[in-house]
């Protein structure tokens, strides 16, 4: 039976891809991951869909969107082990701010004219953005554990070289990611 | 040693002296040994709020900070059991307010976040996150108070009234409900100065009490907490020091690597 | 101007004391409507305090209001006994009559609607309180009928269709309330006023009188069952200029009333119980700590207390002897946490009611650092019957380790509902066949913070050793929601922890968030074991004993009726979280953004559904 590569799959949801960038800081260790594993479904390769299932998922930033609760469902569905990257995945990071700043009965609507109609932000039209191909906004921010089970997290903002390294190494070998002290880091 | 003045305390198999009157926390402080803490600080009186000082004495569950030391004390600490409690309490904490390390001045200094670290946090707690939606106190010139992130430690309460002999801090409120207050309608109403001790790095343990314009003061790598397990300094009996000195990171390598278990059709092999 | 003269004169009354922080409150309240912040200012001024530490007393206690209340002010019950009772029929009748929610005044500025933990009448649930007064057995009819009369300017006492029996119809208290008391014992409910006990006692000496006490093994009635002599023995063996006595009648346990029989039916007995105790203690001074909720009483208590100084039964030379004691009653303001001994103290000296750090215990250092008893009402009213009968006819009652008779609060799914007074020892089965209970499918025995029990459990004993009890007995039949019973008593102890500490505070918000969970068809089997996990955090490491009891009703309702919640539990093997609702979230961006969505709405999206633009 021949062994195969490990396929991992990654995306970016409320996040800012400072995950994604924080995974090229393994350097030249990127070199010994291609050994071992490959990209299916990411923005690093640009596929888009997923083309067969995945042994991992990693998930950079929240659910700020329908369409970042439609992907994270797609990547619930079709990877063996998923797993939430840095502080906006796992606690909803800097979006999740708008979920403390909404005290109205129509918090979102309060969201909304804030960001662009009543704040000191350029914006000089004051129209809040609605073309038809925008993914509709939710009600708050939710963290991916709150859409979908998560089996695993990677703290930090973003998580270093060194952290996803070692976190990525435990997954791909079927250990539990536990960090060692210098690499959990919330920030 | 057991004298008059001296008791002998066992803690996790270690042997230490106590004297009569400390607690156990003062007397394993003195003893180097550290028992993890966020409400108690160096200089105010002990108020058992937190529970993360939680130790086993003679199998009942106290908190370290407040309880006096006592004859024949066996003392469990770094037990799996405690750590549990611990590391429960902690992610608490970080769930019952706005705990956003990333857009927080005090990261990297944050005794909540140090303690998470050194107690192995990595992995979700299973508790779902409140988000409080509580007021933002900026109408001091000098201080800014973010009660989102308040952890009701107590401390700036205790520094005000007896370190200060002010009282610019009281809570209010009971239950889930409740915070600290200022004693006036604004904390600008106050006789609080940023000269007080209340206000100063070492009293707030999280990014609560803000200290306006001194924001960011150490550049990441060099914050207290970056390099350095919050603890050390009883452990070592060593001031903290705040040397930049880089992280030490394991390399692996992948000839070491197992070939990964999986066949082409996913089934384990 | 007014106002500020009003509080002047209040606080001067009360010697400008921060001690009577409790007193004063109550009073600008009584007059003012509310204690609003510039009042705060103004007291902690005369007081010599600071305005944020009033504001701390006004902020932690329910029926302290910072904000201008109506000129009626309505309570209604909402412990499970009156849910199960009608208490919604009644809320809604609030709330259509009113066009108000909880926690809201009228525009009028007529009424005002709140809603309370436990009143203490479970007996006669439906119940609530009406400008202070109780009103019980409460219907739809007669809730409109007092607001109306309300309206018209007539008092609660005038609707009220008649008054109660024994003390309750006396001058001073004039309450619709019944006793119920179903069974008089030996000990409590049986015995004459006469006063024996304290002659007997002053015969003694102190510590004569503590070894009599000791010898009849007398233990606590509050619950923990600490022998009451014993920590009369500490506070005695601590040397102080004085020592301090208190009686707990703050039974706020949801499910128990029998405080408020002795307070209406022995307050005779009661006063000369704490006087036998502090001429044990030699203590000069004692508090009577009533909860707020039976404030009705106080005129009443305050006559006893004037008669039996008149009597020479308290004050200076008691019964022509050396010893002086006298009585002050100190009034709560709505905290259950109060009846922590510690707690109860703090209010006592006009703070928070949060318990202290023990060590020192209050036999040591208590009420102003004075070596301090806290007693329950029905352990003082024990003892003079102890003290007229003998030590020896005490110890015959009972089992080997709980002497006496106990009091219980029964309500609930029964017949009888009320105060039955049975020896230690009796068997919960028994209570429930003497109350006519059918049907019964669950027990909580000892209120909030005790034990559920099933059938299984009927035949244990209510005593020390095996099932403890300060008296609470509900009575669940099997029409009744276990769930729902459990998730009350969660709700209960959330609204009434302290928040001193980080796992009750938090913890049973948390705790209680997983039972909603379970309820409402979301529960995964994990779930039960952070109940369980969460619970033993919150049980291990809380400062005081709401903690460390208040996972019971979760711990005991999944050993003894797992089926319950496993009938709700499953798994979700899409991986998907149940509580995640994307209709729900996208609800008030669709109105907004006026559209619908390209994703989740079926019409829109056929097979693929993304990019299919309109």
């Amino acid at each position: 039976m021949s062994k195969r590569k490990v396929r991992i799959a990654t995306t970016s949801l409320a996040g800012c891809f400072g995950c994604h960038m924080s995974l090229l800081d393994i350097d030249e260790r990127i070199v010994d991951l291609m050994a071992i594993a490959e990209f299916d479904r990411s923005p690093l390769n640009d596929k888009k869909t997923f083309t067969r299932r995945c042994d991992i998922g990693l998930v950079e930033g929240g659910c700020c969107n329908e369409d970042n609760v439609h992907v994270l469902k797609e990547f619930r569905k079709n990877c063996d082990v998923l797993v939430a990257v840095g502080q906006c995945a796992i606690m909803g990071g800097l979006p999740v701010m708008r979920n403390a700043i909404m005290h109205s009965e129509d918090p979102l609507r309060e969201c909304l004219d804030e960001a662009y109609t009543t704040s000191k932000v350029l914006n000089p039209s004051k129209q809040i953005p609605n073309d038809p191909a925008l993914p509709l906004i939710l009600d708050k921010v939710y963290t991916c554990a709150q859409v979908v089970k998560i089996d695993y997290q990677i703290p930090g903002c973003p998580p270093s070289g060194d952290t996803l390294w070692a976190a990525l190494t435990a997954l791909i070998k079927n250990e539990e990611p536990t960090l060692d002290y210098a690499l959990i880091k919330f920030d | 040693m057991s004298d008059k003045d001296h008791l002998t305390l066992n803690i996790d198999g270690q042997k230490i002296t106590a004297k009569r009157g400390q607690t156990l926390m003062q007397a394993c402080d003195a003893a180097g040994v550290y028992i993890p803490r966020l409400c108690d600080s160096e200089g105010l009186e002990p108020q058992g709020s937190c529970r993360v000082c939680s130790v086993k004495l003679n199998g009942r569950v106290v908190a370290a900070c407040t309880q006096p030391v006592v004859a024949n004390a066996h003392i469990e600490s770094e037990t799996e059991e405690i750590n549990r409690y611990r590391k429960d309490l902690v992610s608490m904490l970080f769930h019952e307010g706005n705990h956003l390390c990333p857009i927080c001045e005090a990261s990297g200094r944050c005794e909540l976040q140090a303690m998470a670290y050194r107690l192995g946090i990595s992995q979700a707690a299973p508790h779902p996150y409140l988000e409080p939606v509580r007021p933002v106190d900026a109408s001091h010139p000098d201080i800014a108070l973010d009660n989102n992130r308040c952890i009701l430690c107590g401390r700036c309460i205790r520094a005000s009234r007896d370190v200060d002999g002010k009282h610019v801090f009281e809570y209010i409120g009971r239950g889930i409900h409740k915070r600290i207050g200022v004693n006036a309608d604004c904390l600008a109403e106050t006789d609080a100065s940023i000269d007080d001790h209340a206000m100063s790095l070492e009293v707030c343990p999280v990014g609560c009490i803000i200290r306006k314009r001194e924001g960011f003061f150490a550049p990441v790598g060099e914050r207290l907490y970056d390099t350095e397990v919050i603890g050390r300094d009883i452990e070592t009996q060593q001031p903290h020091h705040h040397s930049l000195h880089k992280i030490e990171v394991k390399q692996i390598d992948p000839a070491d690597f197992p070939p990964f278990n999986k066949d082409d059709n996913g089934d384990t092999v | 101007m007014e106002h500020q003269k009003v509080i002047q004169q209040i606080c001067a009354d009360l010697g400008n004391d921060p001690k009577r922080m409790m007193d004063i409150l109550w009073t600008v309240q009584d007059r003012l409507g509310c204690i609003a912040p510039a009042s705060m200012g103004l007291i902690a001024d005369l007081t010599h305090t600071q305005r944020v530490v009033v504001e701390g007393v006004v902020s932690f206690y329910a029926f302290f209001h910072q904000e201008v209340q109506g000129q009626n002010v309505i309570y209604l019950c909402e412990d499970i006994i009156d849910q199960h009772a009608g208490f919604n029929a009644l809320k809604e009748t609030v709330e259509s009559c009113l066009g108000i929610q909880p926690g809201q005044m009228t525009k009028d500025g007529l009424f005002s609607f709140y809603l309370a933990p436990s009143i203490g009448m479970c007996d006669q649930a439906p119940a609530a309180l009406i400008n202070q007064t109780p009103v019980t057995k409460l219907t739809p009819t007669l809730l409109k009928r007092i607001i109306n009369n309300l309206r018209k300017g007539k008092p609660v006492a005038a609707t009220i269709p008649k008054l109660g029996d024994g003390n309750n119809s006396h001058p001073l208290i004039q309450s619709m309330v019944q006793n119920n008391v179903r069974k008089q014992g030996e000990v409590l409910l049986s015995g004459h006023q006469n006063d024996e006990g304290l002659s007997k006692a002053l015969s003694l000496s102190p510590a004569e009188v503590i070894d009599y006490v000791l010898k009849a093994d007398l233990k606590g009635r509050g619950g923990a069952g600490y022998r009451s002599a014993e920590k009369w023995k500490i506070a005695a063996d601590t040397p102080a200029k004085s020592r301090f006595l208190i009686c707990n009648a703050d039974e706020g346990e949801p499910g128990t009333f029998k405080d408020r029989l002795l307070l209406t039916e022995r307050a005779h007995q009661l006063i000369e119980g704490m006087t036998i105790a502090a001429y044990a203690i030699e203590a000069t001074q004692g508090i009577l700590y009533l909860r707020a909720e039976y404030r009705y009483l106080q005129p009443y208590l305050e006559s006893v207390l004037s008669e039996r100084r008149q009597k020479a039964l308290l004050g200076e030379n008691i019964s022509d002897t050396d010893f002086d004691f006298d009585i002050r009653i100190q009034l709560g303001a709505g905290a259950y946490i109060c009846g922590e001994e510690s707690a109860l103290i703090s209010s006592c000296e006009g703070k928070r009611g949060e318990p202290t750090t023990k060590p020192p215990f209050p036999a040591v250092y208590g009420y102003l650092g004075l070596p301090t008893i806290v007693n329950n009402v029905e352990t003082f009213c024990n003892l003079p019957p102890i003290l007229a009968k003998g030590s020896d006819w005490f110890r015959s009652i009972g089992t080997e380790k709980s002497k006496g008779t106990k009091l219980l609060s029964v309500c609930g799914d029964c017949d009888r509902p009320g105060i039955y007074e049975l020896p230690m020892g009796i068997k919960l089965s028994e209570v429930l066949s003497s109350c006519g209970a059918l049907n019964t499918e669950a027990v909580q025995v000892g209120g909030a913070s005790g034990v559920l029990i099933g059938r299984s459990d009927f035949d244990r004993q209510l005593c020390f050793e095996d099932l403890p009890t300060a008296g609470a007995i509900m009575i669940f039949n099997s029409q009744r929601n276990i769930l729902k019973i459990v998730n009350y008593f969660m709700h209960f102890f959330i609204e009434e922890s302290c928040g001193y500490c980080t796992p009750c505070r938090v913890g049973n918000v948390f705790l209680k968030e997983r039972l909603d969970k379970i309820m409402n068809g979301l529960g995964e089997p994990a779930d039960l074991e952070y109940l369980r996990n969460l619970s033993a955090t919150v049980r291990e490491t809380s400062r005081c004993g709401l903690g460390h009891t208040s996972p019971n009703p979760i711990l005991s309702s999944m050993e003894n009726f797992p089926l319950v919640y496993a009938a709700l539990l499953k798994e979700h093997p899409s991986g998907e979280q149940a509580g995640f609702n994307i209709q729900k979230a996208l609800d008030e961006s669709r109105i907004i953004a006026k559209r619908r969505s390209l994703i989740y709405d079926p019409d829109f999206s056929s097979g693929e559904g993304r990019g299919n633009q309109e």
